[in-house]
């Protein structure tokens, strides 16, 4: 079993729905990136997604887009990543975590090279926003064959003729975005929530994690009410662009996941 | 074999183009290209873009045999399709008139563009204004302040241009926000792209707007010559001027092609733009195609002096032409392309873009050691006056260095 199934099993024995994190490598440098990485699980964080920095991050906000830069001008690299997340492993077994991003740096380094470096690492999945299904021979099957789960984001554009298509190289869970638009634009609504659920599970029966727009614990707990997972991204990324302190930066991080943790752990 | 073939139902031309974009926009494009499909075949559709292409751009424009630039360069015949007698000053509106077309059959009300040196951000907003449809222009910050005059036009012509201040503020950076915003309004917007990249079907779409340029030019050649041209110039940003040009020609193995790319500084100071000269194949915007980026895989920014052709990739089908060698790409520097600049102006009394620049700047290379009888024929792409402030202040400069 997979160290994903595992967890998502674990949390439905308990009845609760997964905190995931995201936060970018190397934001806002390697030392304080790496804290706030160490530091999540114990906050609350059930799954990690690890944001892979790029110049040119097209489906995300302003908010992302920034985490991208401070991380790139710290120096950030895919080989800085990867040990990350080595560094992470060392002391963490149990928290699945997921890279994050876009294509190029992973087929700048060779797909074959990335798949496997990423799997020693510790790595347990992969979500490429710039990657559909008709392109599921450039990584998603190599991942797959070498060990690592390929989550898929599913829209409210993908509709019921094209869902099949989009789940079924999909694995660990699934990922909902939830409006159209960008990473940290406003929030969908919890009608719109309940339809789109319905639905998906007419065609999976892998976990549901919904992500964009969702900031504050309330949000957080009513998604968790619907849903096997809720992802939480820009609101944490803004804890560091606003942080005076890059030490700073780590409490504001893992004092928000508590409050976010406290708010989807006691959801039902 | 033929090189007029591509893309593939995949989208892809050998190993470059594809649909590398957010799920999101996947469903999107697949009826994008369904539409586009259906309307090439239309003959009702291509009637009203022949209408719209002779009554209102001005086609066919003109083939100019270049009597003074062929005696100053004492070789080849030159030619210039003139591109830059087009309504609005550039090949840009024979795509956007193709596209706006399209968004109407499909029913969407609002179009959004992204633009570099302002041409296509004008163009856009001439054919918006024309069919009554909003339309949101983004352009990076660095390009505003250097395209003036550009900025103005679209504003005059009721468009909206969101200033981006991401990156260097240059087209690459223009063409992320005008993603993001297509991904954000997705059900109502029509996302115009102007070049020759971006995700299938776009590359072959906006060249099959653009391959006028071609179909007429081997027209006007026959009836001027009798013959085909030995060889083909054009400068290349993303390459639609060039691939209009090119395309109707590929399969003719006695007409050289070449493509000329933005040297910006000299490619080995590494401020340029030549993607294909200084890059790797790497994958943005949709496609994969070769890309100005470093040892992680982060896109470098390029420079060129000309705003149109700032920009660190290339359409995926030259990426391919390259890849297998039907097509020959060079640069031109910054210089080169001023100079050239200045000769088109005082011999031929045609201002012509800092972008055609480039390719008359290889003509003037490689014209004077070809013989009287070779045939070339050269894209004058569009023209200079967006240019002026960049080519005063440019010669500001060189007289303060020179003081």
């Amino acid at each position: 079993m997979s160290r994903l199934q595992q967890r998502f099993a674990e949390l439905k024995q308990q009845n609760r729905a997964a905190l995931v994190t995201f936060v970018t490598a190397g934001d806002p440098d390697y030392p304080h990136a790496l804290a706030i990485l160490k530091g999540l699980p114990e906050a609350g964080a059930d799954v990690i997604e690890l944001g892979m920095p790029f110049t040119d991050p097209m489906a995300d906000g302003p908010a992302i887009q920034l985490a991208n830069i401070r991380a790139l001008e710290q120096g950030q690299n895919m080989l800085k990543t990867l040990s990350m997340v080595r560094e992470f492993r060392k002391e963490n077994s149990q928290t699945p975590l997921v890279l994050m991003g876009y294509y190029n740096p992973i087929y700048h380094y060779g797909v074959a090279r990335f798949v496997a470096d990423a799997k020693e690492a510790g790595v347990d999945g992969l979500i490429v926003v710039d990657l559909p299904p008709e392109h599921n021979d450039e990584l998603c099957e190599p991942a797959q064959a070498g060990g690592l789960d390929f989550i898929r984001l599913t829209t409210p554009t993908t509709d019921d003729h094209r869902l099949p298509k989009v789940l079924e190289g999909s694995s660990g869970f699934v990922y909902y975005v939830s409006v159209t638009g960008v990473t940290g634009a406003q929030a969908a609504t919890l009608d719109h929530l309940d339809q789109a659920v319905a639905r998906l599970r007419r065609h999976t029966e892998l976990p549901l994690c919904i992500g964009f727009g969702i900031r504050t614990p309330e949000h957080a707990a009513s998604v968790a009410q619907r849903a096997e997972g809720v992802v939480v991204g820009s609101a944490l990324v803004d804890r560091i662009a606003k942080a005076n302190t890059p030490a700073q930066a780590v409490e504001d991080v893992l004092s928000l996941c508590r409050q976010l943790a406290e708010g989807v752990h006691n959801a039902r | 074999m033929s090189y007029r073939n591509g893309p593939d139902a995949r989208g892809l031309f050998g190993r470059f183009g594809g649909q590398f974009v957010a799920e999101i926009l996947m469903p999107l494009i697949n009826d994008l290209a369904a539409e586009y499909e259906k309307a090439k075949g239309d003959p009702a559709f291509l009637q009203e873009l022949a209408y719209f292409q002779r009554d209102y751009v001005g086609r066919p424009s003109p083939l100019y045999f270049a009597e003074r630039l062929t005696e100053h360069c004492g070789g080849a015949k030159i030619y210039l399709k003139r591109e830059e007698l087009n309504h609005t000053g550039a090949h840009k509106i024979n795509n956007c008139i193709g596209q706006i077309l399209l968004a109407r059959r499909m029913g969407k009300k609002r179009i959004i563009a992204e633009t570099g040196a302002g041409m296509h951000g004008v163009a856009t907003a001439t054919v918006a204004a024309r069919f009554g449809l909003d339309c949101v222009i983004y352009m990076g910050t660095t390009d505003i302040d250097r395209q003036q005059a550009n900025v103005f036009r679209m504003k005059l012509l009721g468009a909206t241009v969101i200033p981006v201040t991401a990156g260097t503020g240059t087209l690459k950076d223009a063409m992320n926000e005008a993603l993001r915003d297509w991904v954000t309004n997705v059900d109502t917007t029509f996302y115009l792209i102007g070049t020759v990249a971006g995700p299938h079907p776009y590359p072959a779409m906006v060249r099959d707007f653009q391959a006028v340029i071609g179909k007429e030019t081997r027209e006007q050649l026959q009836e001027k010559e009798g013959r085909l041209p030995d060889s083909l110039v054009a400068c290349i940003g993303g390459g639609s001027n060039a691939m209009g040009l090119f395309h109707p020609f590929l399969d003719e193995p006695s007409v050289k092609i070449i493509g000329v790319e933005a040297a910006g500084y000299g490619i080995e100071t590494g401020k340029h733009a030549a993607s294909l000269n200084g890059g790797l194949p790497g994958v943005l915007h949709g496609n994969r195609t070769f890309l100005l980026q470093d040892d992680d895989g982060q896109i470098i920014d390029a420079h060129s002096i000309s705003a149109g052709l700032d920009y660190p990739g290339i359409g995926p089908e030259h990426a391919w032409l390259h890849d297998i060698g039907r097509v020959q790409y060079t640069s031109i520097t910054d210089q080169e392309a001023l100079d050239a600049f200045h000769t088109c102006c005082r011999l031929e009394g045609i201002i012509p873009a800092l972008e055609s620049s480039h390719a008359l700047a290889e003509v003037f290379k490689q014209a004077p050691k070809l013989p009287k009888d070779h045939l070339m024929v050269v894209n004058l792409s569009g023209r200079g006056d967006k240019d002026m402030q960049t080519v005063m202040h440019h010669m500001q400069d060189q007289l303060e260095k020179h003081a």
